[in-house]
């Protein structure tokens, strides 16, 4: 004999969705206990995931010029950086953790290439010209990208980039104040900051990604509230914004077509080579072989640590 | 939209403001505001040798620890010793600009052009015998439990030093050490906590931990002994003699390594000071290389 249930019926999938297609419509966000189809959780996955692993691994090119900062002063700046990074990393593997995704198996996907990472930290960085230059260019073309995600409809996700851009705005100025320095400075100096320039420009052109026409997936983001802008707009904001720094600066992008139009507002500028992009995107750049083996090396060779907390945490219930 | 558009707005006027700057980019004078009259009876050589003794070994055990950044067990840990690193090289800062306020330059200044700070000047254009740090902080690192054990050990030593440093008869020190106390106490313990973790662990941790400590424990042979200038600058109430802390430090040791499982070595025998005196082994010499090329390779260069 059975006792009548009070089982509630199973909500409709129909319902949730059109609840969940509300709430995007309305702007407003989505948290980590609501309904949400799989597609955008898999989608925010990879997305987070992606974001958490360009942190970790963009620590190591200028990781690499910690040691050898040329001023204690530069040391101290560098260093807070680097450890910021790791804290975004930190908070974006928490985001993605609110998702039902785990730190550890994120990790390794990354050492196991299932996941990428942004492909401009597999250039190397030759010079300390290049710490301001990754500030000033890499951080910039990093915050026109997660600017807009400081709205993404993902709560955890959102709130996370709104102090994520705030300290990579500190850095941004932090580069583009070494390069100012450095301008003053002598004239090899001056030759490295333009150098520097020379290599980064391009590489942090493609960190926007494709061009709009061969980017697959950003139409069904874009209507999840995941990515607010294509990337060609971000682009070309991009552009618009590091023209008159670098005439500030004093250095020449290195783009003859580079000009701006009095017609649109907007800066002209040369083709991208996509298919250098597609190459270290596939893991043929300078340096992708190097961040994966330190990667995999920091998980490996420290892993008798990381055992030996779970086991005293057990032992002592902490 | 709105938010997005003000971070923008303040992203374009890239060359804003000294307050936009983050920390860091304005300590051009760090002594600024703090007396730094000699005290009377004071020898300024001998106050700005002592200032280079904490100053270098804060300097060299910031370098070491900066080179576990991209290579720690975990992302916490990343950022804690990447804080502890800062929070050493800012004591390292502090205490190289007063030695140098107080003249005490060595053969730097002639090396380094004028518009490099005194800081600067005594971190990247001393040679290793001018530095004042002990063996104990230019130590390699080893693994992940001696990097613990050494950290433990010096934030223990300097803990004790500093806590009675804040009553030196001189206002830049004792300002220094009433700051650097509560960075210390967390190095200590920070330290601490993973020896009980490592001690306490898994086999494996408890051999590398003991290991760690059996390898760090020879390094405390010339730590308790005063030089000639800090007997004189202790006596004068302006120093510590090292061999005042030797009992707290011992006792802390002794505590932390039994909760840990693990076996106190026998303290070393006192031997008279070498790091002190400018006597260094190799390891000095390749971390200042590391650490001074480049500012070398440019020397008008300004940063």
């Amino acid at each position: 004999m059975s006792a009548p249930t009070l089982q509630r019926p199973a909500p409709d999938e129909a319902d949730l969705q059109r609840h969940f297609d509300a709430v995007i419509a309305a702007e407003h966000r989505i948290e980590p206990r609501d309904w949400m189809p799989d597609g955008y959780r898999r989608t925010l996955i990879r997305q987070i995931a992606q974001h958490a692993h360009s942190e970790i691994i963009g620590m190591q090119p200028e990781g690499d010029w910690l040691l050898a900062a040329p001023s204690l002063r530069r040391k101290a700046i560098l260093l807070a950086k680097v450890q910021d990074e790791a804290g975004h990393g930190m908070y974006l593997y928490s985001a993605a953790e609110t998702l039902g995704a785990d730190r550890a198996d994120l990790t390794d996907k990354l050492i196991e290439r299932k996941q990428k990472y942004s492909s401009i930290f597999n250039y190397p960085t030759l010079t300390y010209a290049d710490v301001g230059v990754i500030g000033w260019l890499v951080d910039g073309a990093a915050i026109c990208n997660q600017v807009p995600l400081c709205r993404s409809s993902y709560g955890p996700y959102a709130r996370a980039m709104i102090r994520i851009c705030k300290e990579e705005s500190f850095h941004q100025r932090q580069g583009y104040e070494l390069l100012m320095t450095m301008m003053r400075g002598t004239p090899e100096q001056r030759a490295m900051v333009q150098d520097a320039v020379d290599r980064w420009w391009w590489p942090s052109l493609m960190m926007f990604g494709p061009p709009d026409a061969d980017s697959p997936n950003s139409a069904q983001s874009m209507a999840w509230g995941i990515k607010r802008h294509s990337n060609d707009e971000l682009r070309q904001r991009y552009v618009d914004m590091s023209v008159p720094q670098a005439e500030v600066l004093g250095v020449t992008l290195p783009d003859p077509d580079l000009e701006y139009d009095p017609a649109t507002g907007h800066h002209r500028f040369g083709a991208i080579d996509w298919d250098e992009f597609q190459r270290v995107l596939a893991g043929d750049g300078p340096a992708n072989a190097e961040r994966i083996r330190r990667r995999r090396a920091a998980r490996d060779d420290n892993a008798w640590v990381v055992e030996a907390a779970t086991a005293y945490a057990s032992k002592h219930g902490s | 939209m709105a938010h997005e558009e003000t971070v923008y707005e303040a992203l374009d006027h890239a060359s804003g403001g000294e307050g936009h700057w983050a920390f860091g980019t304005g300590f051009d004078e760090p002594l600024a505001g703090v007396d730094t009259t000699v005290p009377d009876g004071v020898d300024p050589v001998d106050l700005g040798t002592y200032c280079l003794m904490l100053g270098d070994d804060a300097l060299v055990l910031a370098q070491r620890l900066t080179q576990w950044v991209t290579a720690a067990p975990e992302l916490e840990e990343e950022v804690a010793i990447a804080n502890v690193a800062l929070d050493l090289l800012g004591q390292a800062r502090l205490l190289l600009a007063r030695a140098g306020s107080v003249g005490v330059l060595g053969r730097s200044r002639s090396r380094a052009t004028a518009s490099i700070p005194d800081e600067d000047a005594l971190a990247y254009f001393r040679e290793p015998d001018e530095f004042r740090s002990t063996a104990l902080v230019a130590a390699p690192n080893g693994d992940f439990a001696r990097t613990m054990a050494r950290l433990l050990v010096a934030a223990t030593i300097r803990l004790a030093v500093f806590a009675r440093l804040r009553e030196s008869r001189d206002s830049v020190l004792a300002a220094i050490a009433a700051k650097g106390v509560n960075e210390l106490t967390y190095h200590r313990d920070h330290a601490g906590r993973w020896l009980l973790r490592l001690g306490d662990g898994t086999a494996e941790s408890h051999r590398r931990a003991q290991d760690g400590v059996d390898t760090v424990w020879p390094l405390l042979a010339d730590v308790f002994t005063p030089t000639d200038v800090e007997t004189r600058l202790t006596a004068a109430g302006v120093a510590v003699d090292p061999a005042t802390v030797r009992a707290e430090v011992q006792a802390v040791l002794g505590e932390v390594l039994g909760r840990a499982t693990l076996r106190l070595p026998d303290w070393p025998a006192d031997t008279a000071p070498r790091g002190r005196a400018g006597e260094h082994g190799p390891e000095l010499g390749d971390l200042l290389a590391d650490l001074q090329g480049l500012a070398r390779q440019h020397p008008a260069a300004t940063w």
